[in-house]
C-alpha cells in the first residue's frame, strides 16, 4: 500500500510543495503555511506517541528489578539493567512451549481456514449452487455470532471428542470460524474472475478440481495470502474460546498463558511487564514483516 | 456456446455440492449445532455438568427481563459503541484526512505510512498484552497515569477502575485506543480512491480544509464509513476480553456488558440455563442491529446509484 501511496505527492501542486519560502508578495501567506504543516505534524506524531507511550513504558520497567520498581515508581529509569523480571516470568510460565502451541494453532488455522474458504467459495461463486445467497448469509451470521453463545456447547463438546485442552480442539473451532468469514470474502472475489478464463480451460478438457487448482488458486492467490496473514494474526490474538478450552499450561497460548497469570497476586509486576513484552514480541514481529500485507487487508475486507 | 460448454460438462462432472461439503460439515458441528443447543439450555434451569437439568420455559427470559444486571448490561453496550464506533471514526477521519491530504503531500508518503503503522499497533496486539498494560496505566496504587499525574502534583489523583462513576470512561479510553487504527487504515485506503482533481478544483475555489473535508472528503468515502461502522458495532456489541481484564465487570458491577454477564452466569454462577439465554438475546440483538445497518447501507449505494 505504501507503493500505491508513493504516486499521491505528484499531484501535489508547486505552491504547496515549497511553503515558507518568504519570497514575492505571497510571502506572508506561505509562511503561515509553512507554520501550519510543521503544527499539524507535531499534532499527529504527539498523538502517535501518546498511543504508544504504554508500550515504551512497558519495555522500560521490564528491565527493571522488582525492589527498583517498588522504590522508584513505574516512571523512573532502570537502576541497572535487570533480566529478573524476566527469569521470574520464565520460571512460571512456560514460554517456549506456549509459543510453539501459538504457532502450531495460528499456523493450522491460517492455512486450513484459507483452504476451506478456498474450497466452499469455490462452489458458491464459480459453480453458482442454487440457494448460495442463504449459504453465505449464514456464514456472514456466524461472522457475526457472539462466542457466547457457542462456548457452552463447545466446552462439552470437546470434553465429549477427547480433544479439550489440547490444541485440536482450538484449530478445529477456528478453522471453520475463519472460513466462514473467508468464504464469504472469497465468494464476491470469485465472481470477478473472467468467465473467458475457466470456459478456456474447460474447453481444454480441464475437470471442475483441475479448473480451482490451476486456474483459481493461482489467480486469487494475493487475496489468499492476505487471508492467511490475517487468519494468522486474528487467531493468534483470539482469547474468549482458548481461555475456556485451555485451562491446562500445556495446551495454552501465549496471551493466555499471560492472561491466566495476570489473576495471581503473588507475581510481581515487572515479571507481568516482562511477560507482555515477550507475549507481544511474536506479533510484532510479525506485524513489522508483513506490514503492507496487513494494511492491504485491511482494506480487502472493507472494499468487497 | 462457452454455456454449452460448461453445461455439457455439468451432465458428467461431479457436482459444484460437494466443495460446501466440510465447510457445510463444520459449520454444522462448530456453529450451528452449538448453537441450537445455546437455545436448548436457555429453556432450563441448569447447574451445568452432571447436574440435573430442570425445564423453566421462558423462564430465564421473563427473569431477564426483571434483572437490572441484564439492563445496566446492555445499557453499557451503548457505552461500548460509544467508545468503539463513535469516537474512533471520528478521529479516525479526521487522522486520515490529516494524514493522507496534509502529511502524505508535505512530507512524503513515509511520513504518512509510519504514522498510520504507529496508530495501527494496538490493533495487532494481543488482547491479554494490552489489557494487562491498560490495567498497570490504571492502576490506583503505582499506575502510570497517576505517577504521572503525581509528578505534577495532583496528591488525589482518581481510582479510574475503582470508582463506579468513571470506571466505564476509563474502559472507553482504552477502547478507544485499541480501535482508532482500523478506521484510520480503513479511510486512508479510501481516500486513493478519491480523484485529486476534486480537491485542486476545491482549492483553487478557495475552499479551505475544513470544507473540502466536508464537501469531497465524507461523501467520497461513505461506503468505507459504513463498513467501519457495522464491523465496528458488531464488535461493540461483543466486547468482552477488555472487561474481563480491566474490571471483571466492577466496581458495584458499573461496567457489566451482556458477553461479561453471561460469562459470569456460565463459568462463575453455574447458572447455564440464565448465561444461555443471556448469549441467544444477544445474538438477536446483533443480528438486528447488524441487520439494520446493512439495510442502510444497501439503501445508500442504491441511492447513490440512482
Amino acid at each position: 500500500m505504501s507503493a500505491v501511496l508513493s504516486t499521491t505527492p505528484e499531484t501535489t501542486t508547486p505552491d504547496t510543495a515549497r511553503p515558507g519560502r518568504p519570497d514575492g508578495r505571497h510571502g506572508p501567506r506561505r509562511r503561515k503555511r509553512g507554520v501550519t504543516r510543521w503544527i499539524v505534524l507535531a499534532v499527529a506524531v504527539a498523538f502517535a506517541l501518546l498511543m504508544l507511550a504504554p508500550l515504551l513504558l512497558l519495555v522500560l520497567n521490564a528491565f527493571k528489578s522488582g525492589a527498583d520498581y517498588s522504590a522508584h515508581g513505574p516512571l523512573s529509569l532502570p537502576e541497572r539493567f535487570s533480566t529478573e523480571a524476566f527469569q521470574q516470568y520464565l520460571s512460571l510460565v512456560d514460554y517456549p512451549r506456549a509459543l510453539v502451541n501459538s504457532v502450531v494453532i495460528s499456523g493450522l488455522v491460517a492455512v486450513l481456514g484459507t483452504a476451506l474458504a478456498l474450497v466452499t467459495s469455490y462452489g458458491i461463486g464459480i459453480g453458482r449452487i442454487r440457494g448460495r445467497t442463504w449459504i453465505l448469509a449464514v456464514f456472514l451470521l456466524a461472522t457475526m455470532l457472539p462466542q457466547e453463545s457457542l462456548i457452552y456447547p463447545l466446552f462439552y463438546g470437546a470434553q465429549a471428542t477427547g480433544t479439550f485442552n489440547t490444541v485440536w480442539s482450538v484449530v478445529i473451532v477456528f478453522t471453520v470460524l475463519q472460513a466462514a468469514f473467508g468464504t464469504y470474502l472469497l465468494s464476491s472475489v470469485m465472481s470477478t474472475i473472467p468467465q473467458s478464463l475457466l470456459e478456456a480451460a474447460a474447453l481444454d478438457g480441464a475437470g471442475r478440481f483441475r479448473i480451482l487448482w490451476s486456474v483459481v488458486f493461482p489467480v486469487l492467490r494475493p487475496t489468499l495470502s492476505v487471508l492467511v496473514v490475517f487468519f494468522f494474526v486474528w487467531t493468534w490474538n483470539e482469547f474468549y474460546i482458548p481461555l475456556v478450552l485451555l485451562t491446562d499450561q500445556s495446551a495454552q497460548t501465549v496471551p493466555i498463558a499471560l492472561a491466566t497469570l495476570q489473576g495471581q497476586n503473588s507475581i510481581n509486576l515487572t515479571a507481568l511487564n516482562a511477560g507482555s513484552l515477550l507475549s507481544l514480541l511474536p506479533t510484532l514481529v510479525f506485524f513489522l514483516v508483513f506490514q503492507r500485507t496487513l494494511s492491504r487487508g485491511v482494506t480487502v475486507g472493507a472494499v468487497k | 456456446m462457452t454455456t454449452l460448454a460448461l453445461r455439457r460438462g455439468r451432465t458428467r462432472q461431479h457436482s459444484y455440492w460437494w466443495y460446501l461439503v466440510p465447510m457445510i460439515i463444520g459449520t454444522l458441528a462448530i456453529v450451528l449445532v452449538p448453537f441450537g443447543m445455546n437455545v436448548w439450555y436457555s429453556l432450563f434451569q441448569w447447574k451445568g455438568g452432571l447436574a440435573p437439568m430442570r425445564w423453566y420455559g421462558l423462564g430465564n427470559y421473563v427473569d431477564l427481563l426483571a434483572d437490572a444486571q441484564f439492563w445496566q448490561a446492555f445499557g453499557n453496550s451503548v457505552f461500548m459503541i460509544v467508545g468503539i464506533v463513535v469516537v474512533p471514526t471520528l478521529i479516525g477521519l479526521v487522522l486520515a484526512a490529516m494524514l493522507f491530504d496534509h502529511l502524505g503531500r508535505e512530507f512524503g508518503p513515509r511520513v504518512a505510512a509510519t504514522l498510520r503503522a504507529m496508530y495501527y499497533l494496538p490493533q495487532i496486539l494481543p488482547i491479554a498484552v494490552a489489557g494487562f498494560v491498560w490495567s498497570w496505566v490504571l492502576a490506583t496504587q503505582n499506575g502510570l497515569l497517576n505517577s504521572v499525574l503525581a509528578a505534577f502534583g495532583n496528591t488525589s489523583p482518581p481510582d479510574w477502575l475503582g470508582n463506579p462513576d468513571i470506571a466505564i470512561l476509563a474502559v472507553m479510553l482504552v477502547l478507544v485506543w485499541l480501535q482508532i487504527g482500523y478506521p484510520v487504515v480503513v479511510f486512508m485506503a479510501a481516500l486513493q480512491r478519491v480523484d485529486p482533481e476534486l480537491y485542486e478544483a476545491a482549492s483553487l475555489d478557495g475552499a479551505g480544509w475544513w470544507r473540502r473535508f466536508t464537501a469531497i472528503t465524507l461523501p467520497q468515502i461513505r461506503p468505507e464509513v459504513f463498513v467501519v461502522v457495522i464491523t465496528a458495532t458488531v464488535g461493540a456489541l461483543k466486547v468482552f476480553a477488555p472487561i474481563l481484564i480491566l474490571t471483571g465487570g466492577g466496581p458495584e458491577g458499573s461496567t457489566v456488558v451482556p458477553s461479561y454477564y453471561s460469562y459470569r452466569n456460565f463459568f462463575e454462577l453455574s447458572k447455564v440455563g440464565y448465561g444461555s439465554a443471556i448469549a441467544t438475546v444477544m445474538s438477536i440483538v446483533i443480528f438486528v442491529i447488524a441487520g439494520v445497518l446493512m439495510w442502510l447501507q444497501r439503501r445508500d449505494a442504491e441511492g447513490k446509484d440512482a
